[in-house]
């Protein structure tokens, strides 16, 4: 059995989950990675995407968009401005949201935020993908 | 000595101003109730990420970043957060003292309000108001700090401002709230404490600089956000403590004028019955 770490996910709103994980996924701006126990100390930013929480016997996933991850030896925190459960997420907004930000980026108007319509995405993506994780 | 009348019309008005102030007192009760629990519910998030930047920035003492450096411009960004409504005592001008009182030059101020009467105030006294956010106030949400952060942080990059300020009141508890001013950037950096268990240095994805482009708005934006919710909740503590204090003032001024009207009415009735029996006596 690995060993177990304490992983706290923070949003403005409320401690979204504080627990002894054994190993958490999280989709980094450099890309997805896996921390386990004993990690080297790092802080890293997050992008929008699904968090893979292993806990003993047990894996939980959940939506979070935007924000930074500390990851110290003993213990994990994710400072997220938006976390959901896939149970708290609107399966219809989000596909509305998708078609919004494809329309957007496929629209090619001179002042539009690249990189905001991307963003919005993403969100989208990883909110649909995660409900069907259902 | 007023007349039985004039007695009674006052007892009555008060009577209602103190059914209203009654009313008002139960109603910000509800509403603080739900405001501390919000309050205390954001904490965590503004604690951990005062405790990471702070962390971050003192053990990378030797960091050059733009949002560590004071601006070019000589000014300041102050965001004011009051209430919309008034009725809560010394709420607002608690909070537009800091700024009427501070060491701060007047000129050197640009105002971004949220709360009407804190901009109110401000704006007669020749404030510069750069924004107004007023409508905020009534339910913030982490999207309108976020919204408010992005402002003054353009504003900042672009070299309008050299600092930025945020004015708000603290909540401690339900009694007792102290109005700050605190500095959002440049950021100071406290004295690095000294901890054994620090022995491995934190290492930064990317980039040390990209880490914090990315951290301090959010950094920013989280006191923005913390901000606003003790804000609401102190105005409703404020608000309720005010109206509290009327409510008994209204009720000792009832008891007192209760006292005047039956002295006036006993002080008529001896005096009818006076007449009565000098009238009798006068006949017989």
């Amino acid at each position: 059995m690995a060993e177990l770490f304490q992983l706290q996910i923070i949003s403005p709103n409320r401690i979204f989950y504080d627990g002894q994980v054994s190993m958490v996924e999280m989709n980094t701006g450099e890309g997805e990675i896996g921390v386990y126990a004993r990690h080297l100390p790092v802080t890293t930013t997050l992008e929008p995407g699904i968090v893979k929480i292993h806990e003993e016997g047990v894996t939980r996933e959940a939506a979070v968009h935007a924000g930074f991850a500390v990851i110290l030896q003993d213990k994990v925190t994710l400072m997220a401005e938006v976390a959901e459960w896939p149970e708290e997420i609107d399966i219809n907004r989000a596909e509305e949201a998708k078609i919004r930000a494809e329309r957007r980026l496929a629209s090619h108007e001179a002042n539009l935020d690249i990189a905001r319509a991307e963003l919005a995405l993403q969100r989208s993506l990883t909110r649909i993908e995660l409900s069907k994780h259902r | 000595m007023a007349s039985m009348r004039d007695i009674q019309r006052r007892k009555t008005s008060i009577q209602s101003t103190g059914q209203i102030t009654k009313a008002m007192k139960l109603v910000s009760t509800v509403k603080l109730q739900k405001a501390k629990t919000k309050a205390e519910q954001t904490r965590p998030y503004s604690d951990a990420m005062y405790a990471t930047v702070s962390e971050m920035l003192s053990r990378s003492s030797n960091i050059d970043h733009p949002y560590l450096r004071k601006g070019d411009s000589n000014k300041k960004a102050v965001i004011v957060i009051t209430s919309n409504r008034g009725l809560a005592g010394g709420y607002n001008t608690n909070i537009t003292k800091l700024l009427t009182n501070g060491t701060i030059p007047k000129e050197e101020i640009q105002v971004y309000a949220i709360g009407r009467k804190g901009k109110d105030i401000l704006s007669r006294r020749g404030y510069q108001i750069c924004a107004d956010y007023s409508d905020v106030i009534n339910e913030p949400i982490y999207q309108d700090a976020r919204e408010i952060g992005k402002t003054v942080l353009d504003s900042f990059t672009r070299g309008e401002i050299g600092e930025i300020y945020l004015a708000y009141t603290s909540f401690k508890n339900t009694v007792s709230h102290e109005p700050k001013l605190i500095k959002l950037l440049p950021i100071e950096i406290e004295a690095p404490k000294e901890t054994e268990e620090r022995q491995i240095p934190m290492n930064y994805e990317p980039e040390e600089e990209e880490v914090l482009d990315v951290i301090i708005p959010k950094y920013v934006c989280s006191l923005i956000y913390g901000g606003l919710i003790e804000a609401v909740a102190s105005e409703n503590g404020a608000r309720m403590q005010a109206m509290d204090s009327a409510t008994s003032n209204a009720e000792e001024m009832l008891a007192d004028l209760s006292l005047k009207y039956n002295r006036a009415r006993q002080s008529s009735i001896t005096q009818e019955l006076t007449e009565i029996i000098a009238g009798a006596e006068a006949i017989n």
